[in-house]
């Protein structure tokens, strides 16, 4: 079956529950794209003009090591989001974003996807309500992992 | 004081719960990181006591002091213990240098199991550990596939791990996996060349599908990790009277008379180690300061 935007966008889970009207709204400033693995999505540094819905496959935000290599930060899957530079000043990629697998995604063109919210302030704030709920998930993930938790030793099972 | 009752007896008394007895060190591996697995047998002939999988054994390491272990091992699998140590004290330090050959204090099994062998079939059970916290589920996790490989329910794993190359018993999730099960290891911090998700462990949890009606959820690791899982396995339906924690304390002397282990109303030695979420362990995972 070939998947259009629309389609995608139906059922995807990230915009489950929105109200009527954002799927055609993010529809109209979106299209398909697609990654090989070790292909880039997001560069560190560049202008984050483009956020992805994933679609299909994973992706690793990750940072490169000046000594060589990457570390990655966290993996991303079907049904999310990738980037979050993209809603608030300076506007930049802070971390790279690379496909570990074949990725199939809608890249969304944010300049016309913030003209349009500005046009439609109620959807605006359903999706940033939205997008809310995931950066408080992935703010309290990152709390959990800086605690380190699995190199703590008074709590631990022996 | 010696009794004259003592005196008189020509037959030794069967050792009570607060003697150990003396067990060789058969085997030892060292797993990932500080952790060894240390696998035991009795010195003197006598079979390993039947445990549960969840229960713990005191080992001793003479002349420096003992400690509360987890069984590591299927019970009943072989004559001998396995039993997985991290080495953090002086204790565990000793056991984890202890060579083959060596002769260890043991007493033992004490507390609560996870119960596995007593499930109904049928409903999912997820499972989710924390660095060595998969060491108490080690066994129950091996009944389990069995369980799913017999068409009697699914089990989900979901280990966590500093790192990939901290990720304890790779072997046995790879076994796992091959035979069937649901088997997702997540790390904190991943390089090129690992192939499974990066990120803490309930991250993983709301996507897992497992079916949450009837289902039970085994959880062991750092306790701040188990409060996370358990409300978010909670968040995903799972009643949380089925969602069982193993709780680790001072444990000294195993059977709920010293006191040391103490949280709250429980004796953790007796009354634990592994506990209910919902109605015991929410409430107790909140004190602070012991």
């Amino acid at each position: 079956m070939s998947h259009t935007v629309e389609t995608v966008l139906r059922s995807h889970p990230f915009l489950a529950g929105l109200p009527e009207g954002t799927t055609e709204l993010i529809a109209a400033c979106s299209s398909l794209a697609t990654f090989e693995p070790g292909q880039l999505l997001l560069s560190e540094g560049e202008a984050a003009d483009t956020v992805f819905l994933l679609h299909h496959g994973q992706v690793a935000v990750e940072v490169h090591r000046p000594a060589g290599g990457s570390l990655w930060i966290e993996t991303v899957g079907s049904g999310h989001l990738v980037g979050l530079s993209w809603a608030s000043s300076p506007f930049r990629w802070q971390f790279d974003a690379r496909a570990l697998e074949p990725v199939s995604a809608v890249a969304i063109d944010v300049g016309e996807l913030r003209a349009g919210l500005g046009r439609h302030p109620d959807l605006g704030f359903a999706l940033l309500d939205r997008l809310m709920g995931r950066l408080v998930d992935r703010l309290q993930s990152t709390r959990l992992r800086l605690l380190d938790l699995h190199a703590l030793g008074d709590d631990q099972p022996r | 004081m010696t009794s004259r009752a003592e005196l008189s007896s020509s037959t030794p008394a069967a050792p009570g719960p607060l003697t150990p007895r003396p067990y060789r060190v058969t085997g030892r591996k060292a797993e990932v990181g500080d952790v060894v697995t240390l696998s035991l047998e009795p010195c003197d002939g006598h079979l390993v006591p039947p445990s549960a999988h969840g229960q713990f054994n005191m080992v001793t390491a003479f002349g420096v002091g003992e400690v509360a272990v987890s069984i590591a091992g299927d019970p009943d699998d072989s004559g001998h213990l396995e039993h997985s140590v991290r080495d953090v004290g002086a204790v565990t330090h000793a056991l984890c240098t202890a060579p083959v050959g060596a002769v260890v204090g043991l007493r033992g099994p004490f507390g609560t199991g996870w119960g596995v062998e007593h499930l109904p079939d049928g409903p999912d059970v997820v499972v989710v550990a924390g660095g060595i916290g998969l060491a108490p589920l080690r066994g129950a996790v091996g009944e389990l596939v069995r369980r799913e490989r017999e068409g009697r329910g699914r089990v989900f794993v979901v280990a966590g791990a500093r790192s990939p190359d901290q990720v304890l018993y790779a072997d046995d999730l790879d076994r796992w996996r091959r035979a069937g099960s649901s088997v997702v290891v997540t790390v904190d911090l991943g390089s090129t060349g690992w192939e499974g998700p990066v990120g803490v462990v309930t991250t993983l949890l709301p996507e897992l599908p497992f079916d949450p009606a009837g289902a039970w959820a085994l959880t062991c690791g750092p306790e701040i990790m188990m409060r996370f899982v358990a409300r978010a396995l909670v968040d995903r339906g799972v009643d949380p009277r089925r969602v069982l924690v193993s709780l680790e304390r001072n444990m000294q002397c195993g059977v709920g008379l010293c006191g040391h282990c103490q949280l709250g109303p429980l004796l953790v030695c007796r009354d634990g180690p592994v506990v209910p979420y919902g109605g015991t362990a929410d409430r107790l995972l909140l004190e602070r300061g012991r």
